[in-house]
Formats: C-alpha cells, structure tokens, sequence
C-alpha cells in the first residue's frame, strides 16, 4: 500500500489518492503533440465540442420527447419548439450539429488521407475513426426518426428496405430489424432506444479508445516526418522551444484549438439561427403518412454519396437485377475507407502533394465524392443516372487503382483503366439501350471486381529504401 | 499563415460547391420553376355594372343566398349547424359577413355566377357531380349590388379571422385549438369532450367525402412549405398542385399576407425571439474568437 502522510490541502489530499498531478501531465501537460501542424489538426477538438453540444441539446430533447407515432410529431414541433423554454433552441442547436458534425467528420476524414495519417503504425488510428464514422451514421439516421415526419418515415421505409437485398435472410432481417411487418411503432421505439442509449454509449466508449489509439503512435505532422518525441519532449522542458518539434496538449495545442473552435461556433451558431433548413428539412414538417409517398425521396446530405453508389447501377448485368448491382456496391462503399492502410502500397509517409500518382488519386476521388452527393440528391431521370453510374463505378475504380497507383505498377493500372472505360461504354449502351445486358457487360464487370479485390492481396508493398 | 488561409478557401471553395448542388440547385429541379402569384385573376371578367349596397341587402335575399349562408352582421342567422350542414353540402357554407374584405372583388362576382369556373374544379364537379352552389340567375346588376352590399358590410380581419373565414372549415390548425367546426373550447367533462369530438369526426367524414380527401392540418405548414409555397399556391393551387380539390378562394394579396402571418404564428412562434438572440450568440463568439486568437498568439509566440 502507498504511503500517506497528512495533506495540507484538498488538492494535495486527492492528489494523494488519485495522483491527479500525474494524471495532469500524462493527459495533457506533457502529453506531445508535433509543432509543425495546421488548424486542420483542431478538427478533433471541434468533434469532441459537437459531439458534447448533442449529448446535451440531447439531454434537454429527451424530458419532452415521446417515442410514440401518435405522440412524437407534436411533441417535437409543439411542445419542445413551442411550449418548453428555449426548447427551440435546444432543437435547432442539436439538429444542425447533427448536420455539421459529419461536415467536421469527413474534413478530418480526408485530413487524415491526404497526410497519410492512416499507416505505419497508425492503422488502428484510422480504424478506430472509421468505427466512429459508422456509429454516427447509425446514430444519425436513428435519430432522424424520432420526429416522425414524413421523411423520417419514408427514409425508414426505404433503408431498413435495403436489408432485404441479402440473400436468403433478406426478409426476415427486415422485419426482425423493423419489429413489425412495415415501420411502425416498434421500429420507432427501439431506434429510439438505440439512439438515446446503446449508440451514444458505444460513441463515447470509441472515442476514448481513439484517443488512446493515438499514445504510442503520436500525432502525425504537416510532413509525415518522423520525430523522435522523447528526445523533442526533453528539449521543450529544458526551456528550448524554439528548438524543439513538438509542444504540450494543454496550454500550447489547446489555445491554437481553442482559437479555431471560436471561430467554427460563428459559423454553426449563423447556421442554428438562420440558416437551418439544410438540416432540418422542411418535408419533415409534414407528420408521417404512410398512405402518401413523398414525389422525391432522399437521405440527409452525408449519406448522399453511397445513397447514389447504391442507385447509380440502373441497369442488370446478366443474372443480377439493377439492385443487386448497386447493394453489392453499396455494402463496398460502406466499410471500404476501412481497407485504406491495406490499399495503400507506399510506405511513406508524406503529404499528398508529395506522392506523385497518390496527390491526384486523392482530389479525383473528392471530385468524385462531391459528384455522387450532388447526383445522390437529384432525380435519377434521363441523363443524370448515367453521370450517377459514371461516378458510382468511379468510386469503386478509384479504389481498384490505388494499390496500383502506390505500388507504381503502370501496367495494372492501365488495365484497370482500360477495363473501367469498357463499363463506361458498355453502361453508355445500356443507357441508350442499345446493348441488352449480356455476356460482354457480365464479362467486363466480373474482369472488374476480380482486379478490385485481387489487387489489394497480390499487389506488394513498395520497397521501404525510397524514403 | 498563408498556408492555412490557402486551405481554408479550398475548403470553402469545395463545401460551397457542394452546397450550391444539394440544397439551391437540387430544389431547382425538384420543384420545377412556377411564375409567381400576381392576385389579378386575369381569367376572369370584371363587373360590367356599378352596384348599390342597399339595393344589394334586398337582392341578397331574393336571389336565395340566405337559404344556405348566414350573414350574422345583418342578424341573418346559419339555417344549419356545421354539422348538418356538411352532412347537406360537402362543406359548411361559409358567414357572408366578411367575405368581401379578403376575396378579390372580381372574383367574387365571378364566383357568385359560376362558382365551379372561378374555383378551378371543373375536373371535379360537373353535370354528373353538380357543385352545391349553383349559377347564378338573377341579372348583372342584382349581381353588382350584392357585391357592392357585400362589400359594404366587411370588416377588416386580423391574421387570426382571415384564416379562420378562408381556411377554416376546411383545414384544422391543432396548434392553435382551431378545428374545423370552430375553436375547440374548454370542456367542463367528458360528455362535452365526446360531443365535440364526434361532431367533429362527422364534419370531416362528410368533407372527406366531398374532396375525395382530407385536407391536411395547417400547423407547420409554414415550415414545411414556406411563405413563397403558400402564397402562390393559394393564388392557385392547380398550379402548383394538379388535379387537387383545394379550390382557388379568390383571396386579394392584402388577405393572403394575413392568413400567412397567421400560420407563421402558430407554426413558427418562436421566430421573433429567434432573430432577437441570434445576434448576441453571434457577437458573443465574435469577441471570443478575438480573445482566443491573442491568447493563442501570445503562447505561440515564444515558439518561433
């Protein structure tokens, strides 16, 4: 047992038993971060800000909402909007945070690529993030339920719909994931279960464990330069600042944080007081009716993409139906960002703009992103399903050709090329219809995914000498 | 520095590009471009005639009006309860006393003598469904002194009446206590309540029969359509909503502005105080943006 003597004050007392002065310094005081970073590297303090506001704004929505069909509408646009005490502003406040959150999200998501923060030895970095990203998205579409307006309703209908599409359990997930034969009642109460308690809980408990990802492994740098953090850490406790590469959490890292979150809040309190329609949509204002299909159906803005992965397939491919083709590219979309360390066959560790093929791998596939959320929300009509198609077989093309790309294989990479203009000429033709789905479109789109999933097994990583 | 700045306009370059596609132009082609309400009725003709309100009391009566409608400021009182009334017409026939001060004068001589025509149903009613007010018969000029006596009995309405007169006895506004047979009232006990409900459960069960439809409650209609929406729609609703029953009532833009404010109040009742707060949240941030950045620049100071 530890020794105590007599404490000659409460700090020192508690300091005793909990060693809060150590507890300090690991945490913060002389927990490391590299110099050399931009306010791109506050995106994490900005999450964990957002995040805090929804669990609070949540905490003030949940003593007035009611997990009921005939009760929820109107306990959210009456009674918190209306009746409670600046329950409008709790409402707005969570709802566009909801919205923002994933804004901040996929910023810190392709900060993370485009400085190759994901590998050597930041995998489980990127993995733990990647975990969050998916339980803020089971979080969000479970939470834009809960008002129970048409969309919450109709988006409900169609996505629990999309379990279906799995073979021989399809149906029966369905409903088991519904509680009811259609979304109803029960669907609204157990996702309001998930939404108010297991996936906050399993949120929090990931956001820790992607903290402590971050302890051996460090911070990554402007550079991708290796510093050793012990050596730097000595220097900056000897009084040599300037000297030094690397600063302390707290005060250093957080004051430059601390700067970039005051400004954010200017732009997300701008967007709580007059600018909220984005993420409140106004078809949601409209009580659920599930008599009445709404003429447009869509999901929020950060599901867009892989909302339009899934719809860009418009045509069958020999004995698959236009469905199967898009779940099947869908289910990809969704855990693919999972694979990138493995993806990538480069060992270096480098800001895009110094990797050569990789610098215009990563902007095609933010143009291409940005062009799937765009094309996700407009009606699949006349040529638009085909520019969908285009950048839905984009999408998974760029991720065939990244193994490739950082391996310097040319050769494979032409072929992948040259394979993913065949899909585009022989998806021009089925647009026209000029080419009934046959053997040569089957042929080319099995040729496809055998290069999308061989590629990232077979293709070595590149020698480490380079750097 | 220069180096953040650079990043921080490709930033903004890319979310407003992204912006501009899901939200202004996604819309654009979701709800295809309409051009906006102008209140000129300009399908229909104007009154050829000049009317006389005196002569128009006694030609009111005449012609028949009465028979259905109530003009509770000339102590003319309802033949029917909504209820029956419904259960009659459709719809309970609207008091005549303050119709002239939100309905187009135009329109409202046009109505009187093809109600079908001026509302836009004619895909509803016709020989085979006659409409429950039939054309009119009388002369032009018995027509012009109704207006004109019409006219002269109207009281100018605040937002609240405006609604309730042109939208009321067909849409419910529950956030409001408005139904469509009237404002729900206190119930002493559960007789009363049950009475009142089930009245009202006739009410629009007969109107559902009449529209083919129930009209939807109002409440966030304001939220959910917007003013722009509302405005031109209920200039006409064929418009902007083919085929529906909502018929065009006619109202002048004066009215329209006014059952709108109505509906921004009961669905939007905390805007006021919204705008008010927002610019101290905003000044609030502002100020403490300017601290953080001394403070910052201060400890970073002695790293360079």
């Amino acid at each position: 047992m530890a020794h105590f003597t007599k404490a000659n004050s409460v700090y020192e007392w508690l300091d005793q038993r909990l060693a809060l002065t150590k507890l300090w310094k690991v945490l913060a005081a002389e927990y490391w971060i590299p110099k050399n970073i931009n306010f791109l590297w506050a995106m994490g303090v900005v999450l964990m800000t957002m995040f805090t506001i929804l669990v609070i704004s949540g905490i003030f929505l949940l003593m007035y909402y009611k997990p009921d069909t005939k009760l929820a509408f109107d306990s959210v646009n009456y009674t918190i909007m209306q009746e409670v005490w600046f329950g409008w502003l709790w409402r707005h406040m969570h709802a566009v945070a909801a919205s923002v959150v994933f804004l901040v999200i996929y910023i810190h998501m392709f900060t993370g690529i485009y400085y190759a923060s994901y590998k050597r030895g930041r995998e489980m970095i990127w993995i733990s993030g990647m975990l969050l990203f998916v339980t803020f998205s089971a979080e969000a579409f479970s939470g834009y339920m809960l008002p129970w307006g048409q969309m919450s309703y109709w988006a409900a209908q169609v996505i629990t719909n999309l379990f279906g599409g799995i073979p021989f359990i399809g149906d029966d997930l369905v409903i088991w994931i519904r509680g009811n034969f259609y979304v109803s009642d029960p669907t609204l109460t157990r996702f309001f279960m998930l939404h108010v308690f297991l996936l906050p809980i399993i949120i929090m408990m990931l956001i820790g464990f992607h903290f402590y990802t971050l302890r051996i492994p460090h911070v990554n740098n402007q550079d991708g330069e290796d510093i050793d953090f012990d050596a730097e850490a000595e220097k900056y406790k000897a009084g040599l600042k300037r000297e030094s590469k690397v600063i302390p959490f707290w005060p250093v890292f957080l004051s430059k944080d601390f700067f970039v979150l005051s400004v954010f809040m200017i732009f997300y309190f701008y967007l709580v007081f007059y600018h909220y329609e984005f993420a409140m949509d106004p078809i949601n204002f409209d009580p659920a009716n599930p008599m009445k299909t709404p003429p447009h159906i869509y999901p929020e803005w950060y599901f867009l993409w892989s909302y339009e992965v899934l719809r860009g397939f418009f045509f069958d491919v020999g004995p698959l139906s236009a469905m199967d083709m898009g779940l099947i590219a869908f289910g990809i979309a969704n855990i693919i960002f999972f694979f990138l360390p493995w993806f990538d066959k480069d060992p270096t560790v480098a800001p895009a703009d110094k990797r050569g093929g990789f610098f215009i791998w990563f902007w095609l596939m933010v143009i291409d992103m940005i062009v799937l959320t765009i094309w996700g929300k407009l009606p699949p009509t006349g040529i638009n399903a085909y520019i969908g198609y285009l950048a839905a077989v984009g999408f998974l093309a760029l991720w065939a050709a990244l193994p490739a790309i950082t391996a310097e294989r040319r050769r494979l990479l032409w072929l992948i090329v040259i394979v993913t203009a065949l899909l585009y000429i022989f998806g021009f033709m089925e647009y026209t219809k000029s080419l009934g789905n046959g053997v040569i479109i089957t042929t080319t789109f099995l040729i496809f995914y055998l290069l999308f999933f061989l590629s990232p097994v077979m293709v070595k990583e590149r020698e480490r000498g380079a750097q | 520095m220069n180096k953040e700045l650079k990043i921080l306009a490709i930033i903004i370059f890319l979310v407003g590009i992204t912006y501009w596609g899901i939200e202004p132009y996604a819309h654009s082609k979701m709800h295809p471009h309409h051009e906006p309400a102008t209140f000129k009725y300009e399908d229909l003709k104007p009154l050829p005639l000049k009317g006389d309100a005196k002569r128009g009391a006694q030609a009111i009566q005449n012609n028949g009006c009465t028979g259905c409608h109530s003009i509770k400021a000339a102590g003319i009182p309802a033949p029917m309860d909504p209820v029956s009334a419904s259960a009659s017409y459709g719809v309970n026939p609207p008091d005549l006393s303050n119709i002239a001060a939100l309905v187009d004068k135009k329109f409202l001589a046009n109505f009187i003598k093809h109600p079908v025509k001026a509302f836009k149903l004619e895909h509803k009613f016709g020989a085979n469904r006659p409409f429950p007010m039939p054309d009119f018969f009388g002369s032009d000029q018995d027509l012009a002194d109704i207006v004109a006596y019409l006219e002269s009995i109207a009281k100018p309405q605040e937002p609240r009446g405006a609604f309730e007169i042109a939208c009321g006895r067909c849409h419910n506004l529950r956030y409001d206590k408005w139904t469509v047979i009237g404002p729900k009232p206190k119930f002493k006990n559960e007789v009363e309540k049950a009475d009142f409900e089930l009245k009202k459960a006739k009410y629009e069960a007969n109107l559902k029969k009449y529209l083919g439809t129930t009209p939807p409650d109002l409440s966030m209609f304001i939220r959910s359509r917007g003013p722009e929406y509302i405005r031109d729609f209920v200039e006409n609703p064929q418009k902007l909503l083919h085929g529906t029953a909502m018929p065009r009532v006619g109202l002048t833009e004066k009215a329209t502005e006014e059952v709108i404010k109505h509906l921004e109040h009961v669905g939007d009742r905390k805007k006021e105080k919204r705008e008010k707060l927002g610019p101290w949240v905003l000044a609030y941030f502002v100020i403490l943006s300017i601290l953080a950045y001394l403070w910052k620049e201060k400890i970073w100071k002695e790293l360079h």
